[in-house]
């Protein structure tokens, strides 16, 4: 309740705002999967990959309270106009960040097939985890204007995301002069390029996000953007 | 005063205020209100108690005039005509635009009656067989002939609340009208009983410009179009309900549709 009066009800503020801590525990998880996920492809840690996985579940757990909460929010306040807006931005961005989490642990679920360390090591590893935190800041900085619903913020961190996507490119091209230099490498390369994408759909989904977030702190919807600048 | 973002209609309204101030006495409980209401959408008005929408929507049919302190300064027109100009037929002027109130005020006559009043004084129906018809379309329209077709001679006081304040809004059908103004027309009534009224709005939208007035929010978001939020006496915005439920544009409707008000 970053901006307003209280609610008449003071249950209701009660309820806006633990729908809000449910979302930034679940976003906390998020970027933990993430950074996680980045370290154990680059320790060839299999131990701490597998742990990445287990813990997904704890995020799809959350993103059921949300939906629950929402839902019962929805039928007992009745919210209305920024209330409303918060709630149905509550329910999508943890559908969202559940898809986010989703990614982390396709990452970790790749890391046994990547020789990242000892003699076998890729050395295009190396960028990845760059790539990763930036995606992971912008996951960080968009849940962060959820939480203080600021409008401006959220649009920063879509400006962001076409940087993303420069480094995405970057690294696809990257990847494909290793693979055609290096071509017993192939099949490893390979799932480096989907870790790549995977980040590249986190940071687009970190995008969608403060479009949500723009949406419940203004009512208005963030011009349609150029979409276009996806790249491959 | 106020910046409003007054819907955009291309139809030139059936009703519209200009500038109107009321005053009881030394209190002005109406400041400045400027106003369309059009024929295809139902309009809300909602505001907390004492904000002057119920004195507002009485200056629509001149029902202030019955009220000795009450002054009414501004301009109201219907259909272009000024209604508080000297010519205005009063009588005629409440049965173009007709009233239906908070609680369901039938005469003690029977259910015919009830109906058949108005059409009666103001000389509409041309024999028996042609009221028998006035009556039944009344009752049809306002979804109340099914339930008493049987027993029209049986006194609409018998009725439940929920047949009353029906009975009430096909009287004020009766005599044709072209606007009808409802003041809080389910507050008595129970939650299906106001399902019906609300399906009776939305089934009279169109054949009549409707405007109503509620305390319940909800059901403003259910039954119109537009919705304009009064506030100490001033009409603070005015727009699509869509529009002010999602998304209003002054910090104090806000407020107060999310339950933040005072």
């Amino acid at each position: 309740m970053a901006k307003g009066h209280e609610h008449t009800i003071k249950a209701f503020d009660a309820e806006i705002k633990q729908l809000r801590a449910l979302i930034s525990q679940m976003g906390g998880l998020a970027e933990q999967a993430i950074a996680d996920a980045m370290t154990a492809l680059q320790r060839n840690d299999t131990e701490l990959a597998k742990q990445v996985r287990a813990k997904d579940k704890a995020i799809d757990a959350i993103e059921a309270e949300v939906e629950k909460l929402a839902v019962r929010v929805i039928a007992l306040r009745a919210p209305m106009a920024d209330d409303l807006r918060d709630v149905v931005a509550a329910l999508k961005i943890a559908g969202v960040v559940e898809r986010i989490g989703d990614y982390a642990k396709n990452i970790a679920k790749r890391v046994p097939l990547i020789h990242a360390s000892g003699k076998d090591r890729i050395d295009a590893v190396s960028v990845i985890p760059a790539m990763a935190q930036m995606a992971s800041e912008m996951v960080h900085d968009v849940l962060d204007a959820f939480a203080s619903r600021d409008a401006e913020a959220a649009i920063r961190v879509c400006e962001r995301d076409s940087r993303l996507d420069d480094f995405y490119d970057s690294i696809f091209r990257t990847l494909v002069t290793y693979m055609v230099e290096n071509p017993r490498t192939v099949s490893e390369v390979a799932h480096l390029l989907f870790v790549a994408k995977n980040i590249e759909r986190i940071g687009d989904h970190a995008t969608n996000v403060a479009e949500m977030v723009y949406f419940a702190a203004t009512g208005s919807y963030l011009a349609d953007r150029d979409t276009d600048s996806t790249g491959v | 005063m106020t910046e409003l973002n007054s819907p955009q209609t291309t139809a030139p309204p059936k009703m519209a205020a200009q500038g109107v101030n009321v005053f009881y006495g030394e209190k002005q409980a109406i400041r400045d209100v400027s106003l369309d209401v059009d024929m295809d959408n139902v309009t809300a008005f909602i505001g907390p108690s004492g904000c002057g929408k119920s004195t507002f929507l009485r200056t629509l049919n001149r029902m202030n005039d019955t009220v000795a302190s009450a002054r009414v300064e501004g301009l109201i027109t219907l259909d272009g005509e000024n209604i508080y100009d000297r010519s205005m037929d009063v009588v005629q002027l409440r049965a173009r635009v007709g009233m239906v109130f908070q609680k369901p005020n039938p005469f003690p006559k029977s259910i015919y009656e009830n109906v058949a009043y108005g059409p009666r004084i103001h000389g509409l129906a041309s024999g028996k067989a042609d009221m028998d018809q006035i009556v039944e379309r009344s009752l049809k329209r306002a979804g109340l002939w099914e339930e008493v077709k049987d027993r029209l001679q049986d006194s609409g006081t018998a009725l439940s609340g929920g047949q009353q304040q029906r009975l009430c809004i096909a009287r004020a059908i009766a005599v044709d009208p072209e606007v009808i103004l409802m003041d809080e027309p389910c507050s008595a009534l129970d939650p299906i009983a106001t399902a019906k009224i609300e399906e009776l709005i939305h089934e009279l939208r169109g054949r009549y410009a409707i405007v109503i007035v509620t305390h319940n929010m909800q059901q403003a978001a259910r039954v119109s179009q537009r919705t304009a939020f009064f506030h100490l006496g001033t009409l603070v915005e005015y727009g699509e309900t869509d529009q002010i439920f999602t998304a209003p544009r002054q910090e104090r409707t806000k407020d107060y549709i999310t339950g933040r008000y005072g």
